[in-house]
């Protein structure tokens, strides 16, 4: 599913990387610790983490992940909305903690 | 394709460019053409041990090398070294410190990531002057 239309349904809000919005989303990967993302996400996938700084764009874009979404309105750093824009990577934020996050996923689909 | 061979310098606790040395490899090998899962592969090996300089050494270097035959990356640092691999190479060992944790850093998976995502992987050291780790991917005709 495109992340524009993921956006939409779930209202997230886009804090940096717009122009990756018609990124597909094919899967979902939820976890903080960096080295076991790396060995985990997958290409394409929505990454749901805590992690607000700049390294996880370094990540994203290594793994081509299709978006990061930062749950529970947790604040981003100003250096990662940066780099964000410049690796176009999307990063959305949300108000939904990362269990209601994946069950939406689930709903929609995505992640199977 | 013909012999190539390209240095990133990497420096001790910059988070800021932490993972420029990667992305650059990444975008090389992208640009001569490799194969997207070898790239992938060395993107996730080379940022392993590229972290590993930045966190964990007082700084080096990372080397990219390619041949018709493979691609070797080299990462260099310039010390303390590693007093026991074996323990190092264990899933789940860290000395990573508690602000490093805090960034996500610090599961103890990054060797055993480099290991698995190579076909050739080596870790020198000597505690005291530094670490040396060489890890290559064997490319077939059509990578
Ligand atoms: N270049 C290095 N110089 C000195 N010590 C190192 C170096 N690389 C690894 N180590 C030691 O080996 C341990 C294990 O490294 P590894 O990359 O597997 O895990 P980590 O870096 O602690 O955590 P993670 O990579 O999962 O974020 C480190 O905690 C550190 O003690
Ligand atoms: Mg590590």
């Amino acid at each position: 599913m495109k992340l524009r239309d993921i956006c939409e349904k779930l209202n997230l809000k886009v804090a940096a990387g717009g122009n990756g919005l018609e990124n597909d989303i094919t899967g979902v990967y939820i976890c903080d610790l960096l080295s076991w993302v790396m060995s985990h996400a997958q290409k394409g996938d929505a990454w749901i983490t805590v992690m607000t700084h700049s390294n996880v764009i370094a990540v994203a874009s290594l793994l081509e992940l299709g978006c990061i979404i930062v749950p529970e309105g947790i604040e981003i750093d100003e250096d990662t909305i940066v780099k964000a824009d410049e690796e176009n990577i999307p990063v959305l934020s949300c108000s939904l903690s990362a269990y209601q996050l994946a069950t939406a996923f689930n709903e929609m689909g995505i992640g199977k | 394709m013909e012999f190539m061979k390209y240095t990133f310098d990497v420096e001790k606790d910059d988070f800021v460019r932490a993972g420029e040395a990667s992305s650059n490899i990444k975008r090389t090998l992208r640009e001569l053409g490799i194969d997207s899962a070898i790239v992938r592969r060395i993107a996730i090996a080379t940022y392993e041990a590229e972290m590993n300089i930045v966190i964990h050494s007082v700084g080096g270097q990372v080397e990219l090398e390619i041949d018709p035959n493979s691609i070797k990356v080299t990462a260099r640092d310039r010390g303390p070294g590693i007093p026991n691999i074996e323990l190092a190479m264990q899933e789940g060992y860290s000395t990573a410190s508690e602000k490093v944790r805090e960034m996500g850093f610090g599961a103890g998976m990054g060797l055993p990531n480099m290991k698995k995502c190579t076909d050739r992987f080596t870790v020198e050291s000597v505690y005291g002057e530094g670490t040396t780790i060489t890890m290559e991917i064997l490319l077939k005709a059509g990578d």
